[in-house]
């Protein structure tokens, strides 16, 4: 079979290209001592100059974490975790309002420079004043370790109503949406990582978009874990007002480095009446060496909630970095004729570890859900689908479909399929598929004889079997996802 | 998931189960009552069995015997083995032709709680040895449990070698509140093969944990159907291993449930070599506030190349309060196979219903048809056209 051996060869040819992306930014950081205990969460809320409320919720839900376990049910395995030995705070010694770029610090701009992002766009996320006058379709809120060094295109979303901004400044200056949103979809005690990012998270993006406005552009993060020991606790809170339309993009990549490290973030939506969020994900943290050392341990919450009748919330990701993911975007379904989506390529290679999915509770009468999961696995590498769907009492006449297609590359890898689907409701429809196979023979032959080559044939299988989620992402992301399938596996396989 | 965290402490079964056990009651009191912390168990509550002290059967009387067996679907000759109360009713029953030679094979089944229930409880059922060639035919294992708050735990134990071949008819009931807890320790030889057809309809306060392990050799053959229909609650649970190349395994079942009963189908297909291949269909009605369950676990060895799995459950919910919990998995660790599954779950086709009403059939009867419909390829699988008979007449009652 002189395919399968090509696409082995080039798969391990891709194995040792290293991480395009692997770099470290030497900046001045201003870091707490390494542990956690209730002083670490004090100082944290303290340097962040938070009220009493946040710190108190912040110490309910270290307190909670402590009482609970880590959970060891996802088809992962890592040596243990040790919690103390991290710094919890981490944030870079900033001048405030650089008026230009040659104020930035050089450090700053040489990442966005290996980043790609363009000039313009550099003075943007930097902050330099009178920088939004370049006008761009994007909006980005740059979370440089742990701190948003700088939000773009204030101004813009302001006139519009858009609150876009780093959740440490929403909760100074909006800490009655902060307060009567967060925990309230993920709780503090939901889950062991979730529990821990409530007491420590540093930052992230708050995003408020109010009645009837439609978001004029699309909102960006490029996340980045930067200084080395830091742990990244993000805390993302979006909330779409009756009427209201979003669209998020959260793109990440990572510095190489050895240790592991831990990523737990959470990611809260709110969709009120007919409001629509949709939350795409491009993940390419470093998944570590040839043999798996280092590489990002990427444990995320990520729920959105449908309270409004017909409101709508849809997850897309690219999941192609971190050593070991552990990731299920979920939707409650709590307005009536809401819709849950969830559109998922995940790769993983070489000795990565990915145990992804999502939940589709259907809470509400004719709730609609659609599933689309592909997994790719190659090295020795395993990938994992978990998903739950389920159908309470009242959720009359809610529908589900859920397609889960798992290709393996290589015979050292592994691809499962776990799915649950519990229906408490005669009325609801529940539909689910899953296949696991490889390149097809057949498929490969029909392009070689074509005059395709190998290379060129494998990958336009392969983007044709993750075809269905690509195009459900925004233009932006499409390109780069397209450009990190290619470097996770189709520049070597195709 | 840590299994000792899962032991329900002081559940007085437990304890109970573990003072009447002589040699394995470590084993018992190591994994314990499994609590819906425990994966395998999440929709299968043990919490109705748990407080109740359950106690070895009495010998079954002569006038229980004939009431319960004249109220079953049975064929009218062939082999046959009657078990009361976990003893052989050696009057009633016409054993096979065959040299009765004990078999030591057991398998591991390590955590397996039913398995471990059973090897504490253990008491002896059938132990066969069918000889290499021979076509045994037909055996109907017949048991019987009656009382109440006592248990039974047969252990069987049937190893076909290379080319032999046996259908074992497979009936359980009982009256009273009991446990029946049989366990299955199979060998199917080289080239051999064994129909495994089984009729569940125990009491309807009766609890059926049954467990089956068989192990599957070189193109040997594993065909099994399930059909769950009676006990308040009630699991089959099969372990199903193809350790040589070109074996083929069925898993099919039809789980039938009604008032407020929950019915479990939990199978393991481990494909441990390579070009074998799996078929599982199971369908399960529910009506009232039936519970029904299906857990499906394929799995594939790195050496099992070429394998070729297939799963397809669907559940058809007839009343509001009906509940389905489905957990069909693939864990795949060979590239070049070909493995799916699929479930869905909903109610009956309006459109199907009017369509049937509208030419004049009542709604009743509509709905009935609809049901068979969606049963009869399930039912199909049965190859044997009398069995199958047998248990659509058990459905009917």
């Amino acid at each position: 079979m002189p395919a399968v051996t090509e696409t082995r060869e080039t798969v391990e040819k891709l194995a040792k290209s290293s991480y395009e992306w692997g770099f470290e930014t030497d900046i001045e950081m201003d870091i707490a001592p390494k542990g956690l205990n209730e002083e670490t969460v004090r100082l944290i809320s303290e340097r962040k100059g938070e009220p009493q409320w946040m710190l108190d919720w912040r110490l309910k839900a270290f307190r909670a974490w402590l009482e609970m376990e880590e959970p060891t049910w996802a088809h992962i395995h890592h040596p243990p975790i040790d919690y103390q030995d991290a710094h919890y705070f981490a944030q870079p010694k900033k001048k405030s309002g650089p008026k230009s770029l040659d104020e930035v610090d050089p450090e700053l701009l040489k990442t966005y420079a290996k980043l790609g992002i363009p000039l313009h766009e550099q003075a943007l996320l930097a902050g330099v004043e009178g920088a939004e006058e370049a006008r761009l379709p994007v909006a980005v809120d740059a979370v440089f370790d742990s701190v948003s060094v700088a939000t773009t295109f204030r101004k813009t979303l302001a006139e519009a109503g858009v609150i876009f901004c780093p959740i440490s400044e929403a909760i100074r200056e909006h800490p009655e949406l902060v307060r009567k949103y967060l925990g309230t979809v993920v709780p503090v005690s939901d889950n062991f990582f979730g529990a821990l990012n409530s007491a420590v998270f540093t930052d992230g993006s708050f995003v408020y978009i109010p009645e009837g406005v439609r978001c004029p552009m699309e909102l960006s993060t490029y996340f980045r874990i930067n200084a080395r020991n830091t742990g990244q606790f993000e805390r993302t809170l979006i909330i779409a007002e009756d009427r209201a339309t979003v669209s998020y993009l959260e793109g990440c990549t990572a510095p190489q480095r050895d240790e592991n490290q831990l990523h737990a973030a959470v990611v809260e939506l709110i969709a009120m009446e007919d409001a629509s969020i949709k939350y795409s994900t491009v993940q390419n943290w470093y998944p570590g060496d040839d043999e798996g050392r280092g590489g990002i341990y990427n444990f995320v919450t990520k729920r959105g909630i449908c309270r409004g009748a017909r409101s709508k919330i849809s997850w897309t990701q690219v999941e192609t970095g971190s050593a070991i993911t552990w990731k299920y975007p979920s939707c409650v379904l709590a307005g009536e004729g809401s819709v849950g989506e969830f559109y998922s390529v995940a790769v993983t290679n070489n000795h990565q570890q990915a145990d992804t999915g999502t939940k589709m509770i259907h809470l509400a009468p004719n709730t609609r859900s659609t599933i689309i999961a592909k997994t790719i696995s190659a090295g020795q590498s395993d990938s994992t689908y978990r998903g739950l769907v389920r159908m309470q009492p009242k959720a009359r006449n809610a529908r589900n479909f859920t397609q889960c297609d798992s290709l393996l590359i290589g015979d050292q890898c592994g691809a499962h399929t776990v799915p649950y689907i519990e229906s408490r409701n005669m009325t609801a429809r529940v539909e689910h598929e899953a296949t696991t196979s490889k390149i097809s023979e057949d498929q490969l032959f029909y392009c070689r004889s074509r005059g395709l080559s190998e290379e060129d044939a494998v990958g336009l299988i392969v983007n044709g079997f993750c075809r269905e989620v690509l195009k459900e992402l925004p233009m932006e992301f499409a390109v780069e996802a397209q450009k990190l399938l290619q470097i996770s596996l189709e520049g070597s396989v195709g | 998931m840590s299994v000792q965290s899962s032991v329900a402490s002081g559940a007085p079964a437990l304890e109970v189960f573990v003072q009447r056990s002589a040699a394995h009651g470590g084993a018992l009191a190591e994994i314990g009552l499994p609590t819906r912390r425990v994966e395998a168990w999440r929709y299968t509550p043990l919490r109705a069995i748990a407080d109740t002290a359950w106690t070895q059967a009495a010998p079954l009387a002569a006038e229980s015997v004939s009431a319960l067996l004249n109220d079953l679907p049975l064929p009218e000759s062939g082999a046959r083995m009657v078990y009361g109360n976990g003893r052989l009713l050696e009057g009633l029953s016409a054993p096979l032709d065959v040299v009765q030679q004990a078999s030591d094979h057991v398998s591991p089944l390590k955590g397996v709680f039913s398995a471990t229930l059973n090897m504490a409880l253990g008491e002896k059922g059938l132990d066969l040895h069918i000889p290499a060639g021979m076509d045994a035919g037909l055996l109907t294992l017949i048991s019987l449990s009656s009382g109440d708050t006592v248990s039974t735990h047969l252990q069987h134990r049937i190893v076909l070698e290379e080319g032999a071949s046996l259908t074992l008819y497979d009936v359980n009931a009982g009256e009273g509140r009991y446990i029946a807890n049989p366990r299955f320790d199979i060998v199917v030889g080289k080239g051999a093969t064994l129909r495994h057809i089984k009729l569940q309809r125990e009491s309807l306060s009766g609890t059926h944990l049954a467990i089956v392990s068989a192990d599957v050799s070189e193109k040997g053959e594993y065909d099994s159907f399930t059909l769950n229909q009676g006990g308040s609650l009630a699991r089959h649970e099969a372990v199903v291993t193809l350790n040589a190349p070109h074996a083929m395994v069925h898993v099919n079942g039809v789980q039938i449930v009604d008032g407020q009963r929950l019915n479990d189908l939990t199978s393991m297909i481990h494909h441990a070599a390579p070009d074998g291949s799996s078929r599982q269909t199971v369908k399960t009605v529910l009506s009232d506030a039936g519970q029904g369950v299906f857990q499906g676990k394929i799995l594939v060895d790195r050496v099992a190349q070429k394998t070729d799995g297939y799963q397809m459950n669907q559940a058809l919910l007839l009343s509001e309060k009906a509940q389905i919990n489905s957990k069909p998995e693939l864990e795949i660790y060979a590239d070049d196979v070909k493995c799916s599954h699929g479930a869905t779950v909903g109610a009956l086709d309006d459109e199907q219903l009017f369509y049937l009403r509208s030419r004049g059939v009542p709604e009743a009867q509509a709905r009935d048809i609809l049901v068979r419909a969606f049963l009869i390829d399930a039912l199909d699988l049965v190859a044997d056209e009398a069995l199958r008979d047998l248990l659509v007449r058990s459905m009917a009652s």
